[in-house]
């Protein structure tokens, strides 16, 4: 795996709290009859930055998308900031006002503008005023250095930007909890970095995020606990030093050596 | 540069090249023509082949057009004419049938002091189009309007219209050119009131039955506000059923009362008297307008979660599309006065109107699915991880891309169901192509004409149609938002 270069930053200086923000508990799901996630056990701290590995279909995809229940899971229990998800549709779409969601593929509106991109959820879910929920809008489109863009189509900019206007976008619901699918497997190794960048910010100002990547540099310099997945269960986890040095599992080193052997 | 530490194949570019034009090559006609005509022996004699086949048809047709009669009031007179002018046997178009005819073929038996009524009511359309078809740009609208107020109000000084409605008219056109410049969503409103209007000028009788529609829809949302409170799926039924009730059990009452207190009435017109195109573009305009939404709901509906909702859906599209429009029509005509309460007489090209809607709407349905299926899951996924709930996600993020995807696709429905219009012709309505052109030759002057007429109302069709297609391809091009 080649490692893509990162500016510094220092893991200590991010807290985490006692509060919980997510919780799961022995949670099952199937795909038909196909068992993709066995018994998960997973409790997220506020400010914590998780990265979960694994081999494609091990399900840590899966995983993230049933904690803002674009998966439904079949048993056991998964509760966000308070809120258990059920079949009760305000609930989820309450967690989901909460839990900001980036995709491998970036899922921009592609009718939209970057702008509008960023105020949609903010004025029709949350009922921001417009001025406000563009004012919001450009402050994050700062922060993740596009604010020139605003008034683009998002065909009309790079991958790394289109993934960034991304990030933007969920920040502007003002999220408890960053999700992350995969954000840059579909991007150009150069604006691998550009995207990383931003999400090492957003791991400074002390979001919760979880970070399903094989970007172990990234794991490395950002995740207070990295989760490997194999099989639909949590084989291994542990803090990111001991888990690329002592890995303890036969199939964990196995992993790791060959994404990181060559 | 060859460094041999670097092996014998080691190379270091030292200076970027600059961009170059291409290479010049023979250009203009004489390319194009090689190219494109003549690139080969096989090519060169489908290109001459072509050339006489145009030549043929040009030279068939050309005299007869060339020596079309536009003056006469008889088909033997124009035979006369042509005889004398181009000599014994010559060939030639007596277009003065549409000169004689034209109103025909254009209101029917409409009362001809009343033309300016079905006039207005399509000059009024492009004020009601405005703010929906030519909403992206200013200088467009402002074209339309323009044009439809000026030819309009002509039009309208032609037939002699009453002094006050021709003051109406330059009022209403005055205002929305007015308002398109400025606050065009503003016209939306008059979109909205349009179809009563067209409806009263077009059929007469008194306007306080308009208002009492109004009322209802009055009460009606005032329930959807109050049931609002409690669920909105309350808000939406009773809303329905509150409006269907005073339509049911007030309006009449209260609208012939408030006639006989104060008259607003204006003649009636009976629908056996709407034909021509004012029959074809009032069936095709209201079937427009309300096949699309329903095809929406309809697509939405196949595609639903729910098991009831995707059948009820599956079931109507495909008993609708397996079914000829002829057949509708001949329920409409018939069979719907078997399952209406006795007494009950609902009128033929209303009835002509929903069988057509709920055709288009059927192949509608199809069409946006289309568009639906090929948006990516992942618009969807991005919509509900944002929290959108199902009905914004459709209208604010999935709608807008899947229309947009099967713009032609409706448009062709459009222009299908434009043209099936002309099918009323089999449950006896006026309609321009077959039925008034029979009753124009039922008369004995024009009797055994036949290609001019058709020529005429084809002629008529193709310019709504491919003005139909050209707007199409516009939008299209307008909503394009990526540089691809």
């Amino acid at each position: 795996m080649s490692q893509t270069p990162m500016r510094d930053v220092d893991p200590d200086q991010m807290t985490i709290s006692d509060e919980i923000a997510i919780e799961i508990i022995r949670m099952n799901k199937w795909f038909g009859s196909f068992h993709v996630l066995r018994d998960i056990d997973l409790a997220v701290h506020r400010g914590e930055r998780i990265v979960i590995a694994g081999p494609s279909g091990s399900g840590k995809s899966t995983l993230i998308r049933c904690i803002n229940r674009l998966e439904e899971h079949q048993n056991g229990r998964i509760v966000v900031d308070g809120i258990e998800l059920t079949s009760d549709i305000k609930n989820i779409d309450k967690v989901r006002s909460e839990v900001g969601m980036v995709f491998q593929h970036f899922n921009l509106f592609p009718h939209l503008t970057v702008l509008e991109n960023c105020t949609l959820a903010p004025i029709w879910v949350r009922r921001t005023p417009r001025r406000q929920a563009e004012d919001v809008a450009m402050h994050f489109l700062e922060k993740v250095r596009i604010p020139e863009q605003a008034g683009k189509y998002p065909g009309q900019l790079s991958g790394g930007q289109q993934q960034r206007v991304a990030i933007a976008r969920s920040l502007c619901m003002q999220p408890r909890i960053m999700l992350f699918d995969e954000p840059t497997s579909a991007l150009d190794p150069e604006m691998i970095k550009e995207v990383l960048d931003t999400m090492i910010e957003l791991a400074e100002d002390g979001m919760t995020m979880l970070c399903v990547t094989h970007e172990m540099g990234f794991a490395q310099a950002v995740a207070n606990r990295v989760i490997f997945m194999d099989q639909g269960q949590i084989v291994e986890q542990n803090n990111p030093h001991d888990f690329f040095n002592n890995p303890r599992s036969e199939r964990t080193k196995l992993f790791l050596s060959q994404i990181l052997g060559h | 540069m060859s460094n041999p530490n670097h092996g014998p194949d080691a190379y270091l570019r030292e200076e970027m090249l600059p961009e170059m034009p291409p290479p010049p090559r023979e250009t203009g006609m004489v390319k194009w023509l090689h190219e494109n005509l003549f690139s080969g022996p096989v090519n060169a004699g489908l290109t001459v082949l072509g050339l006489l086949i145009v030549w043929f048809l040009f030279d068939h047709f050309y005299p007869w057009f060339a020596h079309s009669v536009w003056n006469a009031s008889s088909l033997p007179e124009c035979r006369k004419i042509i005889a004398e002018t181009w000599g014994e046997g010559a060939g030639g178009a007596c277009f003065a049938v549409i000169r004689e005819r034209w109103n025909q073929y254009i209101y029917g038996f409409y009362p001809p002091g009343l033309y300016w009524r079905p006039t207005l009511v399509f000059g009024l359309l492009f004020v009601a189009l405005a703010p929906i078809l030519f909403s992206i740009s200013r200088n467009i609208r402002r074209i339309v309007l323009l044009t439809a107020a000026i030819v309009t109000v002509l039009s309208l000084v032609a037939l002699n219209t009453p002094p006050i409605w021709l003051g109406v008219a330059v009022a209403i056109f005055a205002v929305a050119l007015l308002v398109a410049e400025r606050r065009q969503m503003w016209l939306l409103g008059f979109s909205a009131f349009y179809p009563l209007l067209g409806v009263w000028l077009i059929w007469g009788g008194s306007f306080w039955w308009i208002i009492m529609i109004l009322a209802g829809m009055g009460f009606g949302s005032l329930a959807f506000i109050i049931a609002g409170r409690l669920s909105p799926l309350l808000a939406g039924s009773s809303a329905i059923v509150v409006t269907l009730l005073v339509w049911v059990f007030l309006s009449g009452d209260a609208a012939k009362d408030a006639e006989n207190l104060y008259s607003l009435a204006i003649a009636r017109v009976d629908s056996e008297a709407i034909g021509g195109f004012l029959l074809a573009i009032t069936i095709g305009v209201a079937g427009i307008t309300m096949s699309l939404p329903l095809g929406i709901v309809l697509a939405l509906a196949r595609r639903s979660d729910m098991f009831l909702v995707s059948s009820l859906a599956v079931i109507f599209i495909e008993f609708i599309r397996g079914v000829p429009l002829i057949t509708l029509l001949f329920v409409a005509q018939l069979l719907l006065n078997y399952f209406l309460p006795p007494g009950t007489s609902f009128d033929i090209v209303l009835r002509v109107i929903i069988m057509v809607t709920l055709f288009a709407a059927a192949y509608m349905a199809e069409v946006i699915r289309g568009g639906l299926a090929a948006l990516p899951t992942g618009q969807y996924e991005a919509a509900d991880a944002l929290g959108l709930d199902y009905w914004k996600a459709q209208r604010l993020i999935v709608l807008p891309q899947a229309l947009k995807i099967s713009i032609p696709g409706i448009v062709s429905t459009f222009i299908g169901m434009f043209k099936d219009t002309t099918l009323v012709a089999f449950v006896g309505l006026y309609e321009p192509l077959k039925n008034i052109s029979d009753a124009v030759r039922a008369n004995i002057e024009w009797k055994g004409i036949y290609w001019e007429p058709f020529i005429f109302v084809g002629a008529i069709f193709f310019i709504i149609c491919f003005s139909m297609s050209r707007y199409s391809m516009y939008l299209e091009r307008r909503l394009q938002r990526d540089n691809r």
